[in-house]
């Protein structure tokens, strides 16, 4: 009788474990479960009424239009730095938009695999004008806020060690606390990403106090995640990507893509999904990138509207402009 | 059916039951994680504690740099909990013994205001309480270049509280030991007290010779040191204080917390403890002559406490597994290292059980030592 | 002239009736009056009650506009504005009924089906679909809703469950009594953060691929699981009160085991440990504040969250005023209840 049970319960796991791809999945529950940050100004935030704003926002919602031409079809989950891995892992989100930087231990024993680059970022520090720091490397002995548990803490570390300065870190969990100590005090410099400090110094009342030291102490290339081991799914997210970019190559946008209806031009066609073949490739509408720009736009679009020259953070494009324009931002050929 | 006629049997049944449906439930869990793991090559086990934990740790009573091991970054924060947790018992109980008597106080003022102390306390989020200190750190006092200096050698400031200190010569290091020593001493010269009380009926002192061995001892020792004298004065060198003793301002917050927090519980305890003293007791001693303050002292307190043991241990516990609390302030103790191992390893399962097991053996232990302690104070009814 | 003298016999006799006592009162006068006239100041003379941020940032007093303009945020998190009324109904009828449960002469079995109805009705009322209400997701319930939510829940289910466990504690089979006393001392040796974080980061992982628990249910699950070791705890203390011969009577009367619990032993052990039980429960009403540290919206998070706003930086002191009063009027009236109970069973001297 015991074995009976034993096996019954066995059989049960089985019957659970035995699960279709990701794709279908979303499929089949209609919208798209997407892991971003509790709150990241430009790259994901909830405004006042909870609607979710910013570049890792608008990836998700590229995916749910690829996939329901509804970019509403999207499930917001906040996590924090410490749930993000665990949330991917146990499939209680579908893909992580959340600033994650791509490293190789993240790639391999953390079990994810990583779309193509949406963000080349790079750790800064931020400090008080008045303290009168001009380098990075003034500041041994300086108590240094930052975010715990993220890479930033180890580039820290690294280059402290590196530096031979000796460092009195301060971490909270939460980014708007690592924030707050610094602006209260608590600290003498705020290490973040490049344009996390740019995000941080547009929010304070009056910016000039605070100065973003030259140095750039690492490469911070952020990505999507996804779970290791669903390669088609991983070909949906990488695509959806790679879409974005080439539709700001292609010069088409939200407004203009309508006008190409008629195009004579091979690339577009295939773009738009007037040439067949790429949406069954991926198992999507073949006017799946279609869907995509015409709902959220080309990655120039997003990145002006979430981090660009009009929107608070100010960010130059920098290495995120495109291979042709003076950046690093380059997309495979969509064929 | 017979077979489930007798009582015994059903038992039997009902066990076995259970048992297996435990079993299941366990190999169901473990099935899934391990599966969830295995799909995607996530690394099991703690092998991880032994690599190199590459984040600094911001205050340490050991030495700890980025290029040490996992394991001495949870040994580190480990022993930042024992800390706050050693010292902040201490003063929940000194405090809550306080609050504890003079709420019972005839002064209608001091007894009023007790009493508001615990209600207020007790009835708030512990959480919020903390982070209502540490804020108060932050916000109200100046920067470290214009620190407070209400007297020499101390400097209040949002980095926390400098204090001079003494240098660091092995003397000063075994200071404490001594004070140690002498809590021994005294705990010896109480039983010689209370041995001759009982065979000639007079008291021996017991504070004098103990205050008298502390010193006695110290001097000596000073003296073989070669009177070592030198001060380490907290000085502003670059961006902090460099020398003397510091108090950051997330240890101090979580000591304040959790010390007021546990206060009003413990001073709850002691009141109740002495409110459950029979009054005839109170109408013995001072028939006997005694005052007020004596009879508290000699006769209704150590009463009283045989009552309130029982329920202080457990407050001792409370505040030790409430120090995990320090994770939303930012003080490195061992639930915020784990966490932070946690985030950079990935490895949940490892970590979260890690976290409890340590709970669970501090919590053992101390419930252990004191529980041998309430015996001895309970076996003296005679 | 007779009020004025009695006043001062009173304060003779409770202010100054020894050396120290009356250098204590005067200290303590001297001290309650420089505070009080530094928080008239601080609330009244120095305060913004009506400006904006820029006029608060100004004054050296409290910042009362920052709670007005912030209330509806803390109270209600991300809950569309238009539907608010639905949460504050909630709270009114859970108001109600609890206030209406207080009395003694309302313990019966038709309180319990007042109950669950409330349940039905809050749902329906936060969640809406139906009767032409707007959904609301649940991602979208926060602040003091989700709060009362993770505390009534909690205690519904966490106090069934800890009244087994403690049975369980005390049963004759020892397999059974085993695994209890084990659970309840696992459960109380370690934090209750660490079980938080055990249902944000490992229940996950325990489920079957693709079944996947809303992170509230988790954190509600942590809590309840926390929560029932102390329940079984205080109800081990009340089955323990209850004299042996009540046991053997119900034995003599040819009872079962589950009828003797049922009829006989619980009755009066849970009666007996009301106020002890009231006491966990306002321990677990302050305890669901922990959950900001997995990132859930609660009447902790939303108060933080509201600290976090550019424009309204620095008022930290106004936001944690204002949120302790609210848990404090909560807890303290729970305390209260739970005291006037336990005089009234000590008057009766036993139980009725």
């Amino acid at each position: 009788m015991r074995t009976n049970i034993l096996i019954s319960f066995s059989m049960l796991c089985f019957v659970f474990a035995a699960n279709a791809g990701t794709l279908d999945k979303i499929k089949k529950k209609g919208h798209v479960s997407c892991g971003v940050s509790q709150g990241l100004a430009g790259f994901s935030a909830p405004d006042g009424l909870g609607v979710w704003n910013g570049i890792d926002v608008d990836i998700c919602r590229a995916l749910a239009a690829a996939i329901f031409k509804d970019p509403k079809k999207v499930k917001f989950v906040s996590l924090s730095a410490q749930q993000r891995f665990t949330a991917l892992q146990s499939g209680e989100i579908d893909i992580l938009s959340r600033n994650t930087t791509n490293t190789l231990s993240r790639d391999t024993s953390l079990g994810l695999n990583f779309a193509p680059v949406i963000y080349y970022d790079g750790q800064g520090f931020m400090v008080r004008k008045k303290d009168g720091i001009k380098s990075a490397k003034d500041l041994s002995g300086a108590s240094v806020c930052t975010q715990q548990g993220t890479t930033t803490e180890l580039n820290l570390a690294d280059y402290f060690r590196a530096n031979r300065m000796k460092l009195k870190p301060v971490v909270f969990e939460s980014n708007d606390e690592v924030t707050q100590a610094f602006l209260k005090g608590r600290c003498d410099a705020l290490t973040t990403d490049a344009s996390g400090l740019a995000s941080e110094r547009s929010k304070v009342k009056n910016p000039n106090d605070y100065i973003i030291l030259p140095e750039i102490i690492s490469k911070e290339p952020l990505a999507p995640a996804v779970r290791h081991g669903d390669d088609k799914w991983l070909d949906v997210v990488t695509w959806t990507v790679n879409a974005l970019l080439t539709a700001e190559e292609l010069g088409i946008s939200s407004k203009n893509i309508d006008s190409f209806k008629k195009t004579r031009d091979p690339k577009i066609a295939r773009f738009i999904g007037k040439t067949i073949g790429n949406g069954k490739a991926l198992g999507l509408d073949e006017k799946w990138a279609y869907y995509i720009i015409k709902t959220v736009g080309n990655y120039s679009e997003i990145f002006e509207r979430h981090v660009g020259k009009d929107s608070p953070l100010k960010l130059e494009r920098g290495l995120n402009a495109l291979w042709n324009k003076g950046g690093i931002m380059y997309s495979s050929p969509m064929r | 059916m017979n077979f489930l006629k007798s009582e015994k049997n059903r038992e039997y049944l009902w066990q076995v039951l259970f048992t297996l449906s435990i079993i299941a439930f366990f190999t169901f869990i473990l099935r899934n994680t391990q599966s969830a793991l295995d799909k995607q090559g996530i690394a099991s086990g703690f092998s991880f504690l032994s690599q190199e934990a590459g984040f600094e740790i911001g205050e340490s009573i050991i030495d700890f740099f980025s290029d040490d091991t996992y394991q001495l970054a949870l040994l580190s924060g480990f022993l930042n909990t024992v800390k706050v947790a050693f010292i902040g018992n201490i003063l929940a109980l000194a405090l809550g013994f306080i609050v504890g008597v003079t709420s019972l106080s005839d002064n209608y003022l001091v007894a009023k205001l007790s009493k508001f102390y615990v209600e207020s306390i007790r009835n708030i989020p512990l959480i919020l309480q903390l982070f209502f200190w540490y804020s108060i750190f932050t916000e109200v006092f100046p920067s470290v270049r214009s620190a407070l200096n209400p007297i020499g050698g101390v400097y209040l400031s949002n980095r926390g509280l400098y204090l001079v200190s003494f240098s660091d010569h092995w003397f000063f290091n075994i200071l404490p030991l001594i004070g140690i020593l002498s809590v021994v001493a005294f705990f010896f010269f109480k039983k010689r007290s209370i041995k001759s009380l009982e065979r000639t009926g007079v008291a021996r002192k017991i504070f004098l010779p103990t205050l008298l061995f502390f010193i006695l001892v110290s001097f000596a020792l000073w003296l073989v040191a070669g009177l070592p004298r030198e001060l380490s004065w907290p000085t502003l060198a670059g961006f902090n204080f460099e020398g003397g003793v510091h108090l950051s301002p997330e240890f101090s917050s979580l000591l304040i917390g959790l010390v007021l927090y546990t206060s009003a519980f413990n001073a709850e305890i002691v009141r109740a403890g002495i409110l459950s003293v029979d009054h005839g007791q109170w109408e013995a001693a001072s028939s006997l002559g005694l005052n007020k303050n004596q009879t508290l002292s000699l006769i209704v307190i150590p009463q009283a406490l045989r009552v309130a043991i029982p329920p202080l241990i457990s407050q001792v516990l409370n505040l030790t597994k409430n120090s995990s609390l320090a994770v939303a302030i930012g003080y490195p103790d061992f639930v915020s290292v784990a966490n932070t191992s946690l985030n950079i390893t990935g490895q949940a399962v490892e970590l979260v059980l890690l976290i409890m097991l340590v709970y669970l053996s501090i919590s053992l232990s101390t419930s252990l030592v004191m529980n041998i302690y309430n015996r001895s104070v309970t076996l003296k009814e005679r | 002239m007779f009020k004025s003298k009695a006043l001062r016999t009173w304060c003779h006799k409770n202010l100054f009736n020894s050396k120290m006592n009356s250098f204590l009162s005067v200290v303590i006068v001297v001290i309650l009056f420089k505070f009080l006239s530094y928080f008239y100041a601080w609330f009244v003379t120095n305060a913004v009650w009506i400006g904006d941020a820029a006029a608060c940032r100004e004054a050296s007093g409290a910042c009362v506009v920052f709670i007005k303009e912030k209330y509806n945020f803390i109270l209600f998190g991300f809950y569309p504005r238009a539907e608010i009324y639905r949460p504050i109904l909630c709270i009114v009828l859970l108001l109600s009924l609890v206030i209406y449960s207080s009395y003694e002469k309302n313990w019966k079995k038709c309180t319990l089906i007042l109950w669950a109805l409330l349940f039905l009705v809050s749902t329906i009322l936060m969640g809406g679909g139906i009767f032409s209400l707007p959904i609301v997701e649940s991602d979208q319930w926060g602040g003091l809703p989700l709060t009362l939510i993770l505390s009534v829940v909690g205690i519904f289910v966490s106090y069934p469950l800890g009244i087994v466990l403690a049975l369980g504690r005390r049963s004759k089979m020892p397999i059974i009594r085993i695994f209890s006393t084990c659970y309840i001392e696992l459960i109380r040796g370690v934090p209750m953060i660490s079980l938080l974080f055990m249902s944000s980061v490992m229940f996950p992982l325990f489920l079957p691929e693709g079944v996947v628990i809303d992170k509230i249910i988790r954190a509600q699950i942590a809590i309840i699981m926390f929560v029932c070791a102390y329940m079984a705890e205080v109800v081990r203390g009340g089955l323990q009160a209850i004299p042996r011969g009540q046991y053997e009577a119900a034995e003599a009367l040819g009872l079962n085991y589950f009828q003797t619990m049922r009829l006989v032993i619980l009755p009066q052990a849970l009666k007996v440990v009301i106020p002890p039980t009231v006491n966990t429960v306002i321990g677990m009403f302050k305890d669901t504040s922990l959950v900001i540290i997995i990132a859930l919206f609660d009447l902790m998070s939303t108060m933080k969250t509201a600290l976090k706003d550019p424009e309204w930086l620095g008022f930290n002191v106004e936001g944690y005023i204002f949120i302790a009063l609210i848990y404090f009027m909560f807890c303290f009236s729970m305390g209260k209840y739970s005291r006037t109970l336990e005089k009234k069973f000590n008057r009766k001297g036993t139980l009725t």
